[in-house]
């Protein structure tokens, strides 16, 4: 055939097969992935959506720090099973604000995206600590450690301006706030009116139930608060999606 | 120039110094030093050799820094298998998650992942196609010691992301962990690398580009392009390894596997095709199958390739036109792989006899197998249904180790055993008996382990939908948990197995270099008589 004797021309030329080879490697990412960026009904539009608190980021961060991802999904498909097993299928805009994603891909562990309010704080310091305590099939590790770790909140203020940067509506007051935002996120006694109007449905409380501000604290906020935010009452899926 | 390379060299361990005393973590002080430690060095032996007339050019093959691939490539691999088999015995046994930060199965898994792709497969990637394209360009490795730049860069690149892991910074994004300036670090190693590659590849004498080397160039650019894509990051602050990804949510996902699954297409598929491409038909002494063959596969598995990412996200928020795209190029895929897998095979044509007598073409077609097998699977389980059932479960994990462990670790294997004699100028290996037992050790270990977890996948599967007549779950999560503890047990064991078969090969290797077992008389033959 003709067509092979016109390949001499690209296997003879380093240049040639260079350039070709990227350009034919390029298409695929780029039909898949730029659509996703201004296809209107690639996020759904909901009520109740809003950045972590300073508190909640923070254990965000400890829980991407911690691998957690590798056992734990925070995606729940719309099948029968795990709709009964975790509640409402997840939606791509509850991980809007996830730099980056954590959906997972594997479930050591059961999935996680709707865990929030669902125990109590009692019970995930207690099985973070010792998961065989509560759970006696459990073989996640122990993280006690996160309890004796204590958080710098000073460090927090960083963290809000480099999502900011990457597009997390964080406004100028939610970052000149951030340290104080934290450290009453934990104080109910405190002045945390403010920082719940900035982010409603903000919950207040000693999570770890110890004096300090620890990375227990921080973890314990950000699971009691996964896959709690949306209104599902005013939620309309779209079939075109 | 020697003046400039000192001026770098002392900033730059100045600028390490200044960032190990303002480092916000303690991974990013530890790297700080390391870095320090390592410009520091290489200034004093700078200074030591300053002014020394520089000795003249080495003609011939540079095969030095490919026996140092070799060494590492074997170090690297029993370190990731070892850590490997360590993790599977913490799901078993989570004692022996020892309570420790450092040692927690979420921190020790991406060193496993790393540290066998990376550190093993990239190594071995490097050094056979620094093998290859000189052999077959008929050309000296281009750049003089860049290629060692790109030796070393890379091993520095594979311990700072090792201790990062260990250590806490993360991206936490499968095969794509290392925070930020390890990535700009592997960025500028790269582009090294891809500078050797095609300038060795300029300066060749033969006139066509051989076949192992298109895959080899398609590799090295397409991982360049998915790393830089994929890693798009805000550090928090430039003396902390904390960063936050550009994008998030459903388009950080789609770009995560993306590169995930392409990190599988081109690292660990393209890249030891190429590896393939050179080593079966030098070890069969048969040229390849077809040629036309080649050049079709070649370009229909780089284009579609590409494409089949959203298959990682089958029935998730990604929108289902993309889950679609992804599946059904998945499923097309099906037929570029399996062209790789036949020109490999049919090239022992006439040759077959060979398998009876030769462990290491032996271990190369078995690999070829695995590839078949393990790219018919894929395939499969990228149909949404099945998925439906697969995703999440242990079967992908024994899906991968079948690709993994079977393709990409037994070619490998070969490519080391047919590299360490001639690179080390020795008749042949110390021992073929040593061979055969890698061989079974290696096979029964795969055989444990992919079983194991398609029964532990299939079964966690079925147990999480099984739903009573009333239409309530049957099991609890715990249940499915406790369950999977004896296929544990044989998966751990499996890969116990295919330890102790490259723990042989080391030894063997290293027999072969030293020289062990050689008969000394060739040397006396050789004297001419004057």
């Amino acid at each position: 055939m003709s067509l092979f004797r016109h390949h001499k021309k690209i296997e003879t030329n380093a240049t040639l097969l260079l350039v070709l080879s990227l350009g034919v490697v390029a298409i695929g990412g780029a039909v898949e992935i730029a659509p996703l960026f201004y296809l209107e009904n690639t996020i759904e539009k909901v009520e109740g959506m809003r950045p972590y608190t300073p508190l909640e980021l923070e254990g965000r961060n400890i829980y991407v720090r911690e691998g957690c991802y590798l056992c734990h999904s925070q995606m729940i498909r719309p099948l029968r099973d795990e709709v009964e097993r975790y509640g409402h299928y997840s939606l791509a805009v509850e991980s809007i604000y996830d730099h980056p994603f954590q959906w997972g891909s594997k479930r050591t562990g059961p999935d996680l995206a709707r865990v929030g309010a669902r125990y109590s704080d009692e019970w995930h310091v207690d099985h973070l600590v010792d998961p065989r305590s509560v759970v006696p099939e459990s073989i996640m590790p122990t993280y006690g450690f996160l309890k004796e770790t204590a958080l710098k909140p000073e460090r927090i203020q960083a963290v809000l301006i480099a999502n900011s940067r990457v597009g997390v509506p964080y406004t100028q007051e939610m970052i000149e706030q951030a340290e104080s935002d934290m450290e009453v996120q934990v104080d109910p006694d405190g002045d945390w009116e403010e920082m719940v109007a900035r982010y409603p449905k903000a919950q207040v409380r000693n999570f770890d139930g110890q004096e300090e501000l620890t990375e227990m604290d921080a973890l314990v906020a950000y699971l009691q608060m996964l896959g709690t935010l949306v209104d599902f009452s005013t939620f309309q899926p779209n079939a075109s999606r | 120039m020697d003046i400039l390379k000192l001026i770098v060299l002392s900033f730059i361990t100045i600028f390490a110094a200044m960032a190990a005393n303002f480092g916000q973590d303690l991974a990013y002080i530890i790297h700080a030093l390391i870095i320090m430690a390592v410009s520091f060095f290489l200034f004093v032996r700078e200074v030591r050799c300053f002014g020394d007339s520089k000795p003249v050019v080495e003609t011939g093959y540079q095969d030095s820094v490919i026996r140092a691939g070799v060494i590492a490539t074997s170090f690297w691999g029993v370190v990731g298998f070892l850590v490997g088999v360590f993790i599977a015995f913490q799901l078993a046994f989570p004692a022996l998650n020892f309570d420790l930060p450092f040692t927690t199965f979420g921190r020790v898994r991406p060193l496993h992942t790393s540290a066998v792709i990376f550190a093993f497969g990239g190594n071995a990637l490097i050094a056979t196609s620094f093998y290859i394209v000189q052999r077959t360009s008929a050309a000296r490795l281009w750049g003089g010691n860049l290629c060692w730049f790109v030796f070393w860069g890379y091993q520095l690149f594979i311990v700072l992301a090792a201790t990062g892991y260990l250590l806490g910074a993360t991206q936490s994004k499968e095969y794509a962990e290392p925070e930020w300036y390890v990535d700009i670090w592997l960025t500028i190693v790269w582009v090294a690398y891809l500078a050797v590659f095609m300038g060795t590849i300029f300066k060749r004498k033969e006139p066509h580009i051989y076949v192992a080397n298109w895959f080899f160039l398609s590799f090295i650019v397409t991982i360049a392009m998915l790393h830089l894509v994929n890693n798009l990051a805000m550090p928090v602050s430039i003396y902390g390894s904390k960063s936050v990804q550009l994008f998030s949510g459903v388009q950080d996902a789609l770009t995560q596997w993306w590169y995930g699954h392409n990190a599988v297409g081109f690292f660990l598929t393209a890249g030891f095709l190429g590896m393939m491409y050179y080593f079966v038909p030098k070890q069969a002494n048969r040229p390849v199958f077809s040629y036309k063959l080649s050049i079709i596969h070649f370009w229909s598995l780089i284009f579609l390739y590409i494409w089949a990412g959203p298959h990682h996200l089958h029935y998730t928020a990604l929108p289902d036109w993309a889950q679609t795209l992804g599946m059904t190029f998945s499923i097309m895929l099906w037929m570029p792989s399996w062209g790789g897998m036949i020109n490999g095979l049919m090239t022992l044509n006439g040759a077959w006899d060979k398998l009876r007598t030769d462990p290491i073409l032996r271990m190369m077609v078995l690999s070829l197998a695995f590839y078949g097998m393990s790219t018919f699977e894929g395939p499969m389980m990228s149909i949404k249904v099945v998925n439906s059932l697969s995703h999440y479960t242990e079967w992908t994990i024994g899906h991968v180790h079948s690709g993994a462990l079977g393709w990409n670790g037994m070619i490998t294997f070969g490519a080391l055993y047919y590299l360490t004699p001639r690179l080390w100028g020795r008749e042949r290996l110390y021992s073929m008996s040593m061979v055969n037992w890698h061989f079974w050790l290696a096979t029964i270990g795969i055989v444990f382990y992919a079983a194991s977890l398609w029964v532990a996948g299939i079964m966690e599967g079925l147990m999480w939908r099984e739903v009573d007549p009333q239409g309530f779950l049957v099991n609890s999560f715990a249940d499915t948990v406790a369950a999977k503890f004896p296929m544990f047990i044989v998966r751990g064991t499996g890969g116990l197995l295919y330890l102790a078969g490259a723990i042989i090969m080391c030894v063997n290797l290293w027999l072969t270099a030293t020289g062990a077992g050689e008969r000394k008389s060739s040397a006396a033959v050789a004297v001419p008589a004057e």
